[in-house]
């Protein structure tokens, strides 16, 4: 099979709907000529025109707000934030407005709108440019919220979002743009709320998101090494969750590690810790470990960045903490 | 049979029909407070009574197809876009026959088959989605415009100044209706914005062209805004009328207006556009006292209609959060 990369995956989901549907068009900072400030939207331009593919002011919440409005009209905007902290410039349209609308109405409208952004430590940007912010979103009724670690996955993903009703925020990681994975070259829809199991094992259940999937596999080769049999599963979809299958998954294993790159406290993996000591506590052999970005904004100093941000050894060790424990 | 008189196009039976719709809404909004004073309606509501002309002027000049987003102060704008008053009074009871079916109340009035895509709790919150909606009417060319329904209050946040900035940017089909009732919510213009007499200032900024409309003369607003929207319509670019209004009472039911003078209410009060329209038509007393038990009837009989309607299931709650 041919190998794809997470950029090429991302390009090639907005390049299909676009194809398809003259309803799908793209607003955002500097993704016409320049491509995208990490070159996700390369091609677009030349190939859908100005009109299409829309280069905006820096105007984050007048991006949102406009998608919101065109959405509602039955187009399907895809909007780029360039980093997930600007996210925070259109929170009051993301939140009030594109979450509540249906809701608000009883039911008489749809946003079928699609945020897309990306962020993610380990280039020293500092403390503006790379903080890990899906959890403020999982908790706001009306929103879906997607971060896929694969490229197969951000290719169907997307193409999901695109088509679903809701409006979506879809979250992409810097560090994952060029990584590869072999996948046919026809695109596959992935249904949003659907877990991949990453790497099946028996010992103990990794529940990870975005990069730490990643670093998680790692993690897990090492533990191997150690008689440790490790399964890794990447929700994929943070909302709505597929609960199922992370349960199911830690009533085989008895034991979970939660692992994402966004901080600890009050992170989607917070959420995940009582969702399963809600569903299968009588599973469970050992506490649920966390594992996440130490509480400080992301500093800019490398040594200092690498100690706040998760990495495979801080995976590994809780791996080893939660088996460390007898029946 | 008198004679019809023809001031700059609106027929005096169109003028009529205005006044109805402007006392109906004023008969409503009185009613609401009647309501609301007593107990009977849950929740904060803002009456919109002074600013009767703004809205029916605005309403009558769009057409079928036209969408706006209003504001808190929303019950005029979604009755004179031809929303029943049942299902508006519905609405504020909480009831499922509402125009929101219960699920949006006095500050989230809906109607998207009137055009109506939501009355904003947030001030300034409705322009953006009018922005893309306007884009959306000159990407597919449909002859539609988007209509954003604000107060003098919204022009200092940023949504607005993103809003205008990029509607101009990109010439989308938006009208920006300023209502300049000269309040934020107890704030007076002057305290807080540098333009507050001349909110057309505010556009010329972004190089939109702005229109000064008297806001109590509902022909004024009704032709003046028909001008814009066949601007609009065509594809040349949005507008921005600055439209000088009352707002008559406090910023909601029961405020106490502590903040403003007996003189200041007195001004406004001698700005009542229903009585300057009667005025202008040379409403006797006894068209004036028919016309009014007409309204009235109607706005009784939506209480009674609301009254009766269905309340919503506690664990109906949980619906229309996804689509």
């Amino acid at each position: 099979m041919p190998e794809l990369t997470y950029r090429a995956a991302v390009r090639q989901a907005l390049v299909e709907a676009m194809r398809r549907d003259e309803d799908v068009f793209l607003m955002g900072e500097d993704i016409a000529e320049m491509g995208g400030s990490m070159g996700v939207t390369q091609g677009l331009f030349e190939e859908f025109g100005a009109e299409r593919v829309r280069n905006t002011p820096i105007s984050e919440t007048a991006i949102v707000g406009a998608g919101i409005g065109a959405a509602m009209q039955g187009m399907r905007p895809v909007v780029e934030i360039m980093y997930e902290d600007f996210l925070s410039l259109a929170m009051e349209q993301i939140v009030n407005q594109a979450a509540k609308h249906r809701y608000m109405s009883g039911g008489q409208v749809k946003v079928p709108l699609t945020i897309r952004t990306q962020g993610g430590a380990g280039w020293s940007p500092g403390a503006q440019h790379a903080q890990q912010v899906e959890a403020w979103f999982v908790g706001v009724p009306g929103l879906k919220v997607v971060f896929p670690s694969h490229p197969s996955d951000a290719r169907g993903l997307l193409w999901s979002s695109i088509y679903d009703d809701n409006p979506v925020l879809f979250f992409e990681h810097r560090l994952l743009y060029p990584v590869r994975e072999e996948a046919p070259e026809e695109l596959e829809p992935v249904p949003l709320g659907q877990a991949r199991v990453v790497r099946e094992g028996e010992d103990v259940t990794v529940i990870a998101t975005g990069p730490l999937v990643h670093r998680s596999l790692a993690a897990a080769a090492e533990a191997e090494k150690d008689g440790i049999s490790v399964e890794v599963v990447d929700p994929r979809t943070l909302q709505p969750l597929d609960v199922d299958t992370l349960v199911r998954s830690v009533q085989k294993t008895n034991r979970a590690v939660v692992a994402h790159e966004a901080v600890t406290r009050m992170g989607f993996g917070a959420e995940v810790v009582a969702v399963l000591q809600e569903q299968a506590f009588d599973w469970l052999d050992a506490p649920v470990e966390r594992v996440g970005a130490r509480f400080a904004p992301l500093a800019f100093a490398p040594p200092m960045e690498r100690y706040l941000v998760p990495q495979p050894e801080d995976v590994l060790a809780a791996i080893r903490r939660t088996v460390a424990r007898v029946d | 049979m008198a004679k019809v008189e023809k001031r700059r196009g609106v027929s005096e039976e169109r003028l009529r029909d205005f006044l109805r719709e402007m006392l109906l809404i004023r008969r409503f909004e009185e009613k609401v407070e009647e309501r609301f004073r007593a107990g009977d309606l849950p929740g904060f509501l803002h009456v919109a009574i002074g600013q009767e002309a703004a809205e029916v002027g605005a309403c009558e000049a769009m057409e079928d197809g036209d969408v706006f987003a209003s504001t808190h102060r929303a019950h005029g704008h979604t009755l004179a876009r031809g929303t029943h008053p049942n299902l508006v009074m519905a609405e504020l009871y909480g009831k499922l026959e509402g125009c929101s079916h219960g699920y949006g109340g006095s500050m989230h009035l809906y109607d998207v088959e009137r055009g109506n895509l939501g009355a904003n709790a947030v001030v300034g919150g409705g322009l953006p989605a009018m922005v893309g909606a306007g884009l959306a009417f000159k990407l597919r060319d449909e002859p539609r415009v988007a209509v954003a329904f604000f107060g003098d209050g919204a022009t200092n946040t940023g949504a607005f100044h993103e809003s205008l900035n990029l509607a101009q940017l990109w010439k989308t089909k938006t009208l920006f209706f300023c209502e300049n009732n000269e309040w934020a919510e107890s704030t007076p213009g002057w305290q807080h914005s540098p333009v507050w007499n001349d909110m057309s200032k505010r556009a010329l900024a972004y190089g939109m062209p702005a229109v000064k409309v008297d806001g109590q003369d509902v022909e004024e607003v009704y032709e003046k805004t028909k001008e814009a929207l066949e601007r609009v319509r065509r594809g040349d670019g949005p507008v921005f009328l600055d439209v000088e209004t009352y707002r008559m009472e406090g910023h909601y039911i029961g405020d106490a207006q502590v903040y403003r003078s007996k003189e200041d209410r007195a001004e406004a009060a001698a700005q009542d556009p229903l009585v300057r329209l009667r005025e202008r038509l040379g409403v006797s007393a006894e068209e004036w006292e028919a016309l009014d038990a007409e309204v009235r009837g109607i706005v009784e009989a939506a209480v009674e209609f609301a009254k009766g309607g269905t309340d919503p299931q506690p664990e109906d709650a949980l619906k229309n959060v996804y689509a």
